[in-house]
Parts: C-alpha cells; sequence; structure tokens
C-alpha cells in the first residue's frame, strides 16, 4: 500500500504580521515556522496506518521554497518514510487549483492508495488543495474527518458537521481525506527518531517539471483588517485593571449589581 | 448577474445559513435561483425559480449526486455566481463544481468591493482582496457574515430534479454530539477558556470567575480537542453558538471559527497578553494582562 501525506509549512500564528513589497502576500521576514496544524493529523493518520497495516511505504510531499524542507523533516521524523519536496520560491503566488495540479502532476503517476491532506490551511484557510486534488486524480474526497476506521480496502470514517454532529461514511480505496484537528493526537518527533529522519530521502522536483495550470484566481491585495475601534484597550496595574474591568461590568452590563 | 445559491438542508430541514447566500446576491443585486436538496415541506421563502431534488430519493449528502445534479442546473441557468454558505457542504461541494467547470474559486467570503471579493488569512490577522479570472466564478461565504435585513418571506417556483444515485461513498449515520452536559445557549455569563491557558490545571481559574460571575464556563476548540474540557462546552462553529449578557474570552486568540460562536453576545471582554490578538475586533473591552495574575484577582474582588 502507498499512502501519500501532502503538507505545507506555515508561519505561527501568533505571528505578527507585515505586508510584502508588492501587497500582495505577508512579508515572509522574521517569522517562525512550523507546519500547517491540520497537517500534523493528517502525518499522525497515515503514520498510523501504516502501523496498523504492516507493509505500507508512506510519503510526503509538499510545494514551496527551500525551507519547506525544515518542515518536512518533521514528518519524516514523525514516521513518513521517504519525502517529495516540488521545489517553488514562489509558491505563495500560486492559488489552490495551481498547487493541486502540480501535485497531481506527481502523484497521477504514483498509484497511492490513500491520501491525507490537512482540511485547510492556516494562513490561506481555501480549503480547496485536497478536493482538487482528488478530483484531478479522480478520487473520491472527504473532507474534515475526526475519525478514520481502515482495512486496507475500505475507509469508515466520520466527518465533522455543525454543532457537534457527525456524518459516517464508507468509501472504498483509493480514496483522499482532508484531516480535521481532534482526528488523533498527533506525537512528538523523539530525537532517535530525528536522527533518523536525516537519513531518510527528501528529493526536490522543480515545480516547472510539474506545474502546467493557468490561475483561476488571483490576488489583488493583501491588507489588514480595517479595526472596528469600538473596543476599549485596557493596560496597567493588576489590581487598578480589576477595579477598571468591575466598574465596566457595573455599568455596561445587568450582570453585576 | 445571474446567480445560482444552493441551499442546504440536513435531514430535510432546510438550514437557516442558506438565507445569508440571498442576502448576499441581494447585496450585489444579483437576480437569483436557488438549488437544495430538500424536502417539499420545508422550502426556502423567497420568490423566485428553486430547483428541488428529493432527499428521500438522493439520501443525506453524496458528494457525487449533488455534483451531477447542480452541474445539470448549472448548465441550464448559465449563472456567473455560484453561491453557497461556507460550511461542512459547502467547502465539501464548491471545490467539485469548481473543478468540473473550470471555474475560479473564492472561499469564506466576508465582504465585496465591485467583482472582488474579501476573504480572510492568517486566521483573521489579515485580508485578501481576490478576483476570478473566469467567466464563472464559485464562492463559499463566511458564516454570520451577511444576514437578511428583513424575515424571509415568498414562495418559490419549484422546479424538481430527477434523482439517480449510484456512488462509491456510503453514508452510514449520524452521530448526534453527546446528550446531556451543561447547555451553554441558556447561559447568561459564560467565562472561555482558550489555549492561553497553558495548561489544563489553569481551567480552574477559569471555573472559578465564571462561578463569581453566576455563569457557565465554555472552551475553545483546542483546549476542547486536547481534553481538558468536554465538547459541551466548546463554543464556535463546530460546538455551541452562544449569545449570553456577558462573554469573557481568556487566553483565546479569536479564531474565526470561534468569533463565529460568540460574537453575538450582548458584552465581550477579551483577557490576553497581546493586545493584536483578533478577539479585540468583537471585544467591548480587551484586557492586556496575564491571566494567571488577572483572573485570581479578579476573581477574589467579586467574591469580596
Amino acid at each position: 500500500m502507498k499512502i501519500l501525506i501532502c503538507i505545507k509549512q506555515v508561519p505561527d500564528m501568533e505571528s505578527r504580521f507585515k505586508i510584502n513589497a508588492a501587497g500582495t502576500w505577508y512579508s515572509d521576514q522574521d517569522l517562525a515556522w512550523r507546519m500547517n496544524e491540520y497537517d500534523e493529523f493528517a502525518v499522525e493518520q497515515a503514520v498510523k496506518l501504516r502501523e496498523q497495516l504492516g507493509e505500507a511505504e508512506v510519503v510526503v510531499l509538499s510545494v514551496g521554497p527551500d525551507k519547506v524542507k525544515e518542515t518536512m523533516k518533521k514528518a519524516l521524523a514523525m514516521g513518513a518514510d521517504r519525502g517529495v519536496h516540488i521545489h517553488d520560491e514562489a509558491s505563495y503566488e500560486k492559488d489552490s487549483f495551481q498547487i493541486a495540479s502540480a501535485i497531481a502532476a506527481y502523484a497521477g503517476e504514483q498509484g497511492f492508495d490513500a491520501i491525507f491532506t490537512g482540511m485547510q490551511s492556516q494562513d490561506r484557510g481555501s480549503a480547496q488543495v485536497g478536493v482538487l486534488l482528488a478530483g484531478l486524480l479522480g478520487l473520491p474526497a472527504v473532507t474534515t474527518i475526526v475519525d478514520f476506521v481502515c482495512d486496507g480496502k475500505t475507509a469508515t470514517v466520520k466527518r465533522e458537521l455543525e454543532g457537534g454532529l457527525k456524518a459516517v461514511v464508507k468509501l472504498p480505496l483509493p480514496a483522499l481525506f482532508t484531516c480535521q484537528l481532534g482526528l488523533n493526537t498527533p506525537r512528538y518527533p523523539t530525537l532517535p527518531n530525528i536522527m533518523k529522519a536525516k537519513k531518510k530521502e527528501l528529493v526536490s522536483l522543480p515545480i516547472a517539471d510539474l506545474h502546467t495550470a493557468e490561475a483561476m484566481t488571483t490576488t489583488n491585495l493583501i491588507r489588514l483588517p480595517a479595526k472596528r475601534g469600538a473596543g476599549l484597550i485596557l493596560e496597567g496595574d493588576i489590581s487598578q485593571l480589576t477595579e477598571q474591568l468591575v466598574a465596566i461590568l457595573k455599568d455596561k452590563t445587568a450582570v453585576l449589581k | 448577474m445571474k446567480a445560482l445559491l444552493i441551499a442546504e438542508s440536513r435531514q430535510g430541514k432546510l438550514l437557516t445559513g442558506s438565507y445569508e447566500t440571498l442576502a448576499f446576491a441581494r447585496q450585489v443585486g444579483a437576480e437569483v435561483t436557488m438549488f437544495l436538496v430538500g424536502s417539499e415541506s420545508d422550502l426556502p421563502k423567497f420568490d423566485g425559480r428553486l430547483y428541488l431534488a428529493d432527499y428521500n430519493e438522493v439520501g443525506e449528502y453524496n458528494p457525487e449526486e449533488h455534483l451531477r445534479l447542480l452541474l445539470e442546473v448549472i448548465n441550464k441557468e448559465k449563472p456567473q455566481l455560484v453561491i453557497l454558505s461556507h460550511s461542512s457542504y459547502g467547502w465539501d461541494l464548491a471545490p467539485r463544481i469548481a473543478l468540473a467547470l473550470q471555474a475560479g474559486q473564492i472561499s469564506e467570503v466576508v465582504d465585496f468591493q465591485g467583482a472582488s471579493m474579501v476573504v480572510p488569512a492568517c486566521n483573521a490577522k489579515l485580508q485578501r482582496v481576490v478576483q476570478t479570472q473566469k467567466e464563472l466564478t464559485v464562492i463559499t461565504l463566511q458564516a454570520g457574515a451577511f444576514s437578511l435585513a428583513d424575515d424571509p418571506s415568498g414562495v418559490p417556483t419549484v422546479e424538481k430534479l430527477a434523482v439517480q444515485v449510484a456512488s462509491k461513498m456510503e453514508f452510514i449515520g449520524y452521530e448526534e454530539p453527546e446528550a446531556g452536559g451543561v447547555d451553554l445557549s441558556k447561559a447568561e455569563v459564560i467565562v472561555s477558556a482558550g489555549r492561553g491557558i497553558g495548561k489544563p490545571e489553569n481551567l480552574a481559574m477559569i471555573e472559578s470567575l465564571a462561578k463569581a460571575l453566576g455563569g457557565e464556563y465554555g472552551a475553545s476548540r483546542p483546549v476542547v480537542d486536547s481534553g481538558w474540557a468536554e465538547h459541551n462546552r466548546q463554543v464556535g462553529s463546530t460546538g455551541q453558538m452562544v449569545s449570553p449578557k456577558l462573554y469573557v474570552a481568556c487566553g483565546i486568540s479569536g479564531a474565526i471559527q470561534h468569533m463565529a460562536g460568540m460574537k453575538k453576545s450582548e458584552f465581550i471582554v477579551a483577557i490576553n497578553t497581546d493586545r493584536d490578538a483578533p478577539i479585540g475586533e468583537v471585544a467591548d473591552v480587551l484586557v492586556v494582562a496575564d491571566l494567571k495574575q488577572f483572573l485570581p484577582a479578579l476573581t477574589t474582588r467579586l467574591e469580596g
């Protein structure tokens, strides 16, 4: 069995974002980078499936500049067997369709039985690449899964709907699954596994060899949201803050007498 | 401009979020037609054409059949815009439509500027203004971003669609959320814990403050996913939608999904060490402080 995981490197969302010179994306300066949170669940599920089935190969793929290899190494340390890096210094300019097309150009010849992606990225948040990739490969896709059971031939998964409701769906492999937070508990790479990961295969393919699709959408500009400005910001000494807040609650709400 | 609105139903019951697509279409001045896989006994209220597929025949959400039916309708109506909610239904179905028709898709729209759409990026710390390069655009709308000024009214002209079901995917059933526990939607005061509480032991501070205010405690998704709080305490689009008299967000940065579930609260206090946290966008008061110092001080003051 062959399993593919698609991951993305994103900035830490606690960062203070600045706009880049072109005004079309955030500046990549002074940011801490990490694996897209949703993708950690995808990696964990793929590695668990391999552990369950015994015989399987787990390939981790990422599109982006050279630095995404650092994040791919985490996936390798979590248990992926080898990495395929689609090298593109300008991946941030590409839309979901172009990214999905590049991945499909690679994955189409590989015959993967199961593909796991995050349900969305934390930076762009389009929630499109997984479904588009499945469509381009002619595979069924189930989005936003929070439970995954597989016997090697069919998968029974739970999709998260609204208000705590879940839909249970069964489908044959090959198929693609987009992973929601809480699907499993992603493991922390151990030091021995981090060392082992350094020796695992990690090849880079230039995107020009794979990518041919035109963009479906373009970003005109990116900006900071307009501050609503209505909110009051309180700062300072704790006891003073306490008094200020209690006074406001007495004045503005009916919950304090 | 012609817009096709995709309404949503579950077990034959129309989901009210469907009206948000109508609200958006009216704001952009589009001529509307609607599509629904649902029940004739619970139709959306509007004056216009509704293409209806009977959910008794289609069954619960089946992406292949929904897509097939939709392509039939799009072919006939030739809209320039297809509008869905950014829900578990919308984000699943929208890319399938876009791919099938080589359309541009724009996800989680919160606003528009002419033909360009405004969408959040980086957990709403940024906004992206996007436009499509194609004749057909598929968009999904952020929950709560658009709403009708008046109660919906009208009677649609129903055109029934013939259903054929053949799918690789088999719907087994629904799993309801665990019953019992707290009903946050009835609480007048909710004090919620976010990832910023750092460790599960600190949840006690949240509970104490909730008690001092005569309310219940809630939690953001990461806190529930970490197993620090029960799912029935989760506030947000995948948990409970709440609108108490007072909502106190402790160490919650303000993920879009969380804010969708609490922004209609009457008064919102956020306590956070980061004065730029997105939760500040909806908070009436943002207290910039360390929770571990501020919460016990506030609780003691309220109890005193």
